[in-house]
């Protein structure tokens, strides 16, 4: 398949995607890793699943691949607490140092092991720490309650005893007296609990303790300020410290089973303010020391955990590296003596000579006895789609691979996408200024590409930065356009030359043309200055821009089937050729064809015919005379012979191409006993290799159909697609228009107020709205348009896109790939 | 508004049906459970789940794995799978939602008083409760000698309040009564929820009040099965019975009186739903009788996920999730136990 192309027309290297061949690597057992590893640093093989129908335990390689998993798991635990001790792991620069996998992954184990200890150590510390804290809070807290309650208690004291004065005196309580002067004597003794209590949980806490002592409880909370760290989670919480009283033991049970329940710490407390201030001391002593010993703890753990850091990109890397390269592993067939290993898979053809070199190179460094094989096979499977890209043509080839990669050797749309694209959007985009703008801004993506490049951008940034130079050509683009169109923030400026037009006079106003005289050439290059902001400029430019999209339209749709014709030529396939690109090309240009033509000549003679009229004259009543519509001599009979040619074009795209391919296939048919014997060597191959293809069932109606859809899809598309590029005109009409709106009604009237205030906010106003506006969402919506003109209406002429993409297994993706 | 949910149903509960729908279509398939069950160990169970949708919450568990880890990693995608919707669920979704998780909630309650009762260590109990049916207060279960406290202290401030109405005496808890608790709960929380689903109306009356029908009988027949020969009377035993399903009320008059496990299959017989799970089973078989009824349940829920516009579909989900748990789970025990040959005895096969 790779050798076709040549005949009468250029190889067309250029639109084609490399070519590629189907691959056999059969390698001994020792050496399989190291060629693996070597043909990953390639990135030029794409391994075939042979073991698609094992489960992914029972590969050769599983207990490897669960041993990088194991690995991988402890560097996520490191880089965790990395992220959470605030080290970042050191960039890891250098090649590829040799280490062994092994060593790494008793190293990962030793580390893991020694930072889970201090890991555990620490948390230990820490939690008597939150422990002494929260023991601290209640010492304050509830040592504050008892002695505001001591406090009120002698002042109560202190009343009882003025009013048992007065009492004496006044005899109408005497057995409330009683009572009270015996009540601290009587007193069951009131046990208590002091404790913390999670702030969400302590209204129901409360409830809960109050219905089960039914009521026989005393409780006090208060509110902690600042939040606390819980002993058990570790994590911070807001709590209450809480003080209840209760009697008798049973209660007491029921309290610490609640408190229990509810995640409430008790702490001890004494009544006594010796003791208090004591344990307060004691507390306050033990809090220190701790904080001492947690720090060094710290250090030693940060210490620890920066040395994994130097290493972490190294050993990540290479964990990664392993797990790939025993994934593909995993991909080869084991041989029946188990004693190597049998590899498929696609590679460029060029890369041949390289990729054994890597097997020769891995054979001899691993000691194998043997070398590997490497040997090509035949196959009538479809191969990847590879095309070589620079970072140039990279952005273009994703915005053709968006809409479907490209058939193995299709040709390939992108080269000429890479300067149509940026030309019709810049058809739609027309200002030279703008286009100025568009360019500073890309110039500096362009020019800080390295440093950009390996920095993570945003999103919308990132999108900017990938197709910066697809950027860079529209901006020129725009502004080579808007030189045509002479626009400059929708300013004439008279660049080339002065206007062609003069005013016959002084009364000649600026809003006509009436009165102009031609005093000097033409105006060299583009619109003459002197059309803007002149009564006819609309009509003018309407005309100007709308002709012009026809013919823009044309010509990209006629190159599109052109494509299809150096796509028939390289398949070699004449029916396409006779049965679809001819009358196609037939087709297109008698009917829009000539009405371009139509236009140049209406352009060069400055003939005043209507072209609508003649077109759609064409059809209704060919016969009839053309009048004052006539254009060149012998109009009549060419318009009736191209007619005749389009009528003609449609049965000739419909009828014969199934007939013929169904010929073909009988024919096919018929030979195939014989072919078979021949090459039964290759066909045996095939069969082992991924399975026969086999004759592929010939349903006519359905190829009749389909061509019949394709048919009525062209016919039908040449009117509606022509129309469709009509959208070049209304966008770069909408731009100007806007432009214009933005300049006069916003920029101009504010200069008109002769207010300073008003003239910078209007310089303001302008600024935002041309960046906001015109930069931006024109610059998105003509990107869009253009975008939508290469996919529909230029390659649905040839393209097929159904291929699939050259993925080889390669490790320059493994760094900035995250998990 | 019954035949005109499609118009209105999506305002709020198209984007959790997705959601929902999407879960599904990442339950284990027959398939899966063909390469888990050739696992050798539960490292290869581990790497297996690594590609379906429990990936992410295993992948950090260190190697030596145990079936409990794998059991509760699971767990917690269900729970998270669940909060997920309560959160973005409106009226009266969120209400549905909450349904499904009442009867966890019974079914921690009676764990946690059980266990209080053997005297197990609460915190250890908590552990073990199924976190879709944990409240604020559960441990203070513990604190409680009989019903009437369970209730006045706990409970009532629970959803599970208005279900204790039936149950409140002032007997101590013992495993008789607690079991009693247990059903007399079930049957006024299925009630509960069955007549809400009737409240819903729609396709979500017709497809739940089927679902929960069948959950009401199989409830029936196991209440049937273990009070033989124990000394529940005849009409406790039916008043446990809930008050719909397809054996209401009749299946149970005849329930009610069954003595032997041949009897209750003479009566299921003579339901068409029931025929074929019976008809199955030997005579004075009893064992195989669970599965059966799971194979039956599972049906039934998938069978939810052919109609669209009804929130039985979360219920079914629920069900089918925790279904594939207890399947991971019986898996994962016979692998740790070299019992491999064991393993089609008690998992169902869902798609």
């Amino acid at each position: 398949m790779a050798e076709i192309g040549g005949g009468c027309c250029p190889p067309m290297d250029l639109m084609r995607s490399e070519p590629m061949q189907l691959v056999q690597v059969i390698v001994p057992m020792e050496s399989a890793h190291l060629t693996v590893s070597y043909l990953g640093d390639l990135g030029l093989v794409q391994f075939k699943d042979l073991n698609s129908d094992k489960s992914p335990f029972q590969r050769t390689y599983a207990a490897q691949i669960k041993r990088c998993g194991e690995m991988a798991r402890k560097l996520r635990f490191f880089k965790d607490q990395m992220s959470k001790a605030g080290v970042s792991p050191k960039e890891f620069l250098g090649k590829d140092v040799d280490i062994d996998l092994d060593d790494v992954e008793v190293k990962l184990g030793e580390l893991e092991a020694e930072l889970s200890e201090i890991n555990a150590n620490n948390d230990k510390l820490q939690r008597s720490y939150n422990e002494l804290m929260e023991y601290k809070l209640v010492l304050e807290k509830a040592g504050e309650f008892f002695a505001s309650a001591h406090r009120s208690a002698t002042t109560q004291q202190s009343e009882i005893e003025s009013q048992q004065q007065v009492g004496e005196d006044a005899l109408e309580a005497p057995l409330l007296q009683e009572e009270k002067s015996v009540d601290p004597t009587k007193q069951v003794k009131l046990g208590f609990l002091t404790g913390l209590v999670p702030r969400e949980k302590s209204m129901v806490f409360e409830r809960i303790l109050f219905r089960a002592t039914r009521g026989n409880i005393f409780i006090r909370q208060s509110v902690i300020e600042e939040s606390v760290v819980d002993p058990s989670s570790g994590e911070k919480a807001e709590k209450n410290v809480f003080v209840v009283f209760y009697s008798g033991e049973r209660a007491k049970s029921k309290i610490l089973k609640i408190c229990e329940a509810f995640g409430a710490n008790r702490y001890p407390f004494s009544e006594e303010l010796s003791k208090q201030a004591q344990m307060m001391t004691e507390v306050t002593g033990r809090l220190a020391e701790l904080k001492t010993t947690i720090s060094a703890g710290l250090d030693h753990r940060k210490i620890l955990l920066e040395t994994i850091g130097d290493k972490f990109e190294q050993w990540n890397l290479k964990v990664r590296k392993e797990k790939a390269i025993y994934h593909t592993l995993n991909m080869l067939s084991l041989d029946v003596t188990k004693k190597c290993l049998v590899g498929e898979g696609w590679s460029p053809v060029f890369a041949t000579p390289e990729i054994q070199k890597a097997l020769e190179r891995a054979a001899v460094d691993s000691n194998s006895q043997v070398g590997s094989i490497f040997q090509v096979l035949r196959t009538k499977e479809m191969p990847p789609t590879f095309f070589r890209t620079n970072k140039f043509t990279t952005a273009f080839q994703e915005i053709v691979d968006a809409y479907g990669v490209a058939i193995y050797q299709e040709a390939n749309p992108t080269v000429f996408t890479i300067v149509t694209f940026p030309f019709l959007f810049a058809v739609m985009f027309g200002d030279w200024g703008h286009g100025i703008c568009l360019l500073i801004a890309t110039m500096y993506l362009v020019l800080k590409e390295k440093k950009l490049s390996s920095q993570k951008l945003g999103d919308i940034m990132e999108m900017a930065f990938g197709g910066r130079y697809v950027i860079l050509m529209m901006s020129l683009f725009s502004i080579y356009t808007g030189l045509i169109y002479n626009e400059f923030f929708s300013i004439p400026f008279p660049l080339f030359a002065p206007s062609a037009y003069e005013c016959r006079d002084a009364s000649c106003s600026e809003a006509t043309t009436i009165g102009l005289i031609k005093t000097r050439d033409t105006y060299p290059f583009g619109v003459d200055p002197v059309w803007h902001g002149t009564r006819s400029e609309l009509p003018f430019l309407n005309s100007l821009k709308m002709k012009m999209s026809i013919l823009l339209g044309v010509a990209q749709m006629n190159l599109g089937i052109i494509m299809s014709f150096c796509n028939a030529k390289f398949f070699k396939s004449a029916v396409n050729i006779w049965f679809q690109f001819v009358p196609q090309m037939i087709f297109l240009n008698c009917l829009f064809g000539y009405l371009s033509a139509l236009i140049i000549i209406k352009w060069c003679t400055g003939s005043q015919a209507d072209l609508y009229h003649v077109m759609i004259y064409m059809f209704l009543s060919p016969m009839e005379d053309l009048g004052e519509n006539q254009l060149f001599p012998h109009q009549k009979t060419v318009q009736l012979t191209f007619l005749f040619l389009a009528l003609i074009s449609v049965p000739w795209m419909l009828l014969p191409k199934p007939f013929i391919l169904k010929k073909q296939h009988e024919a096919r048919h018929q030979g195939q006993s014989y072919a078979q014997l021949e090459e039964t060597d290759e066909s045996l191959q095939v069969e082992t290799n991924g399975g026969p293809h086999g004759h592929e069932e010939f349903e006519f109606s359905e190829i009749f159909v389909h061509q019949l859809i394709h048919t009525i899809e062209f016919v039908l598309g040449a009117v509606s697609n022509t129309a469709s590029y009509l959208r070049l005109w209304a966008l770069s009409l909408a731009h100007s228009e806007l432009s214009s709106v933005f300049y006069e009604k916003v920029l101009l009237m504010a200069w008109g107020f002769n207010n300073f205030l008003i003239l910078i906010v209007g310089i303001l106003v302008f600024i935002f709205a041309t960046v906001g506006v015109l930069l931006v969402m024109e610059t998105l919506s003509a990107f869009l348009h253009a975008l939508r003109l290469h996919w529909v209406e230029y390659q649905n002429k040839f393209y097929e896109g159904d291929g699939y993409k050259f993925a080889p297994f390669t490790f320059t993706l493994l760094g900035n790939e995250d998990e | 508004m019954y035949g005109f949910e499609a118009l209105t149903f999506n305002i709020h509960g198209g984007y959790l049906e997705a959601i929902v729908r999407g879960h599904r279509a990442g339950l284990l398939t027959t398939a899966d459970y063909n390469n888990l069950c050739q696992c050798e160990n539960l490292d290869d169970i581990k790497m297996h789940l690594s590609a379906t949708k429990y990936g992410s919450y295993l992948q950090n568990e260190p190697s030596p794995l145990h079936t409990t880890t794998i059991v509760e990693k699971c767990t917690l995608k269900l729970v998270d799978d669940y909060k997920h919707m309560l959160c973005q669920a409106t009226e009266p979704m969120s209400t549905f939602l909450e349904y499904i998780r009442y009867g966890h909630m019974i079914d921690n309650v009676v764990l946690i008083v059980t266990g209080t009762l053997h005297e197990r260590d609460v915190q250890e109990l908590i552990e073990k409760c199924h976190p879709l049916g944990m409240f604020d207060s559960i441990a203070t279960l513990a604190v409680a000698q009989n019903m009437r406290e369970l209730y006045r202290l706990v409970l009532v401030d629970t959803p599970l309040a208005p279900y204790f109405s039936e149950c409140l005496t002032s007997e101590d808890l013992d495993d008789m009564n607690i079991e009693i608790m247990r059903n007399t709960l079930y049957k006024a929380y299925l009630e509960d929820f069955y007549k809400f689903c009737q409240k819903l109306g729609g396709a979500t009356a017709e497809i739940m009040s089927d679902l929960l029908a069948f959950e009401a009988d199989r409830r029936a027949v196991n209440i049937t099965i273990n009070s033989i020969g124990t000394e529940l009377t005849r009409e406790d035993r039916k008043k446990l019975y809930s008050n719909f399903g397809f054996l209401y009320p009749y299946g149970h008059e005849e329930l009610a009186i069954c003595e032997d496990i041949d009897q209750v299959r003479g009566v299921m017989e003579k339901y068409p739903p029931y025929q074929a799970i019976f008809s199955k089973m030997s005579y004075g078989e009893s064992q195989m009788l669970d599965k059966a009824f799971y194979e039956e349940e599972v049906r039934r829920l998938c069978l939810a996920f052919e109609q669209q516009f009804h929130y039985a579909v979360f219920f079914a989900y629920m069900r089918l999730r925790e279904q594939e748990i207890r399947n991971l789970m019986w898996i994962s025990e016979c692998v740790a136990q070299n019992q491999k040959s064991r393993i089609h005895d008690s998992v169902v096969y869902m798609f």
